[in-house]
């Protein structure tokens, strides 16, 4: 591939029913698959539907099937997915789609509730803020999860998710990890209950779609382990 | 049982089934290494309380552990509410019980 080739671009329009169309577009150098479809937006098709904020891999906003896999589209180059010029870009799998490459996320987020995924402190706006060592082994493994970006590429990923729709999937239990570890945080015996259902921790088969494809390279398999060791412990303490 | 309760069971009965399996294997290519007959074999357990404990847990940790790992992938696959995955897993365990203290039976007694 060089500068001056077209790419061949599918595109999917419409929602669930709908199909891909095809475009061309100009293929230039350190190009990232965020600038193709909008210049296909600018250029081509002022209709299509898409999100994104920020183009620097933050919001998390512009996750897309990707030639089959789910990316962060603002931070994928073009040059890395494909070798013939030839680009699939649809809607993120697991999620109902709105329209194009727009899906409804609120089932996503729903789940993160439904994990307990938000802190619950015991501090107020008068208390200090807290000291936290940086190095405990809860500390370090709250760190390993919480550049999590919300982009549901993991959950797009996982087989689980699509086949138990209940499933609350790789990013809910990865929050609900995280704060597990906090030791700030006051709710972590409602959380465990929350995550020890049938939707929860167990329904994981640990083949690591989630980690293979996360964009910051989180592992939400290791956090559902330790969630499903806590939940053993919690068990054989009559806890759950 | 509640899924976490159904989890530690299952991982529990996995602990037990580990070793009872290698003692089975290894059991099964003495017997046919050394050219037992049937009627050999059954002069040795018939009536032996060891090996009629042995397989009897056996067969409840099997049963267990399938009966836990069918409501897995029937819960994956169908769409069947709470009440049906329990009913058919206790099911399943009861029949699996069933045929495998069964089998016990008729090598011990
Ligand atoms: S490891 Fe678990 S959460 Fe991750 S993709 Fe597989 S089943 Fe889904
Ligand atoms: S865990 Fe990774 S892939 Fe999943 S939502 Fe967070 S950043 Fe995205
Ligand atoms: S646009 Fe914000 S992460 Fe891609």
């Amino acid at each position: 591939m060089k500068q001056g080739d077209k790419l061949a671009v599918r595109i999917w329009k419409g929602g669930a029913d709908g199909g891909y169309t095809e475009f061309e577009a100009p293929l230039r150098a350190n190009q990232t698959v965020l600038d193709v479809v909008t210049w296909i937006q600018r250029n081509r098709d002022p209709g299509l539907a898409y999100r994104f904020a920020c183009r620097v891999g933050m919001c998390g906003s512009c996750a897309m099937t990707v030639n089959g896999k789910p990316r962060w589209t603002c931070r994928t180059h073009v040059s890395k997915v494909t070798q013939d010029s030839r680009l699939t870009i649809g809607p993120l799998r697991n999620l109902p789609i709105v329209k194009d490459l727009v899906c409804d996320m609120t089932v996503f987020f729903d789940k993160w509730q439904n994990a307990r995924g938000r802190f619950q402190g015991r501090a107020t706006r008068y208390d200090d803020i807290e000291r936290i060592a940086p190095d405990t082994p809860a500390r370090k493994a709250a760190d390993a999860g919480i550049e999590c970006i919300n982009c549901a590429v993991c959950y797009a990923a996982c087989d689980v998710v699509a086949w138990k729709p209940d499933y609350l999937g790789p990013a809910a239990l990865n929050r609900a990890w995280t704060l597990q570890n906090d030791i700030r945080d006051t709710a972590q015996a409602e959380r465990l209950a929350a995550v020890a259902g049938d939707a929860g921790c167990h329904s994981c088969h640990s083949q690591q779609g989630c980690t293979a494809h996360c964009p910051k390279s989180l592992n939400p398999t290791a956090a559902i382990a330790g969630l499903k060791r806590s939940v053993f412990q919690a068990v054989l303490r009559g806890e759950v | 049982m509640s899924p976490a309760q159904l989890y530690v069971a299952q991982r529990l009965s996995a602990a037990v089934l580990a070793p009872l399996v290698l003692i089975h294997l290894g059991l099964i290519v003495y017997a046919i290494q050394d050219g037992l007959s049937a009627a050999e074999i059954l002069s040795r357990t018939r009536g032996n309380l060891t090996w009629a404990v042995f397989y009897s847990i056996f067969v409840i940790a099997a049963a267990i552990h399938g009966a836990i790992g069918l409501r897995a992938i029937v819960s994956e696959s169908l769409a069947w509410s709470r009440a049906w995955l329990n009913t058919a897993m206790y099911g399943a365990a009861v029949f699996l019980s069933a045929l495998g203290m069964r089998a016990v039976a008729a090598v011990v007694l």
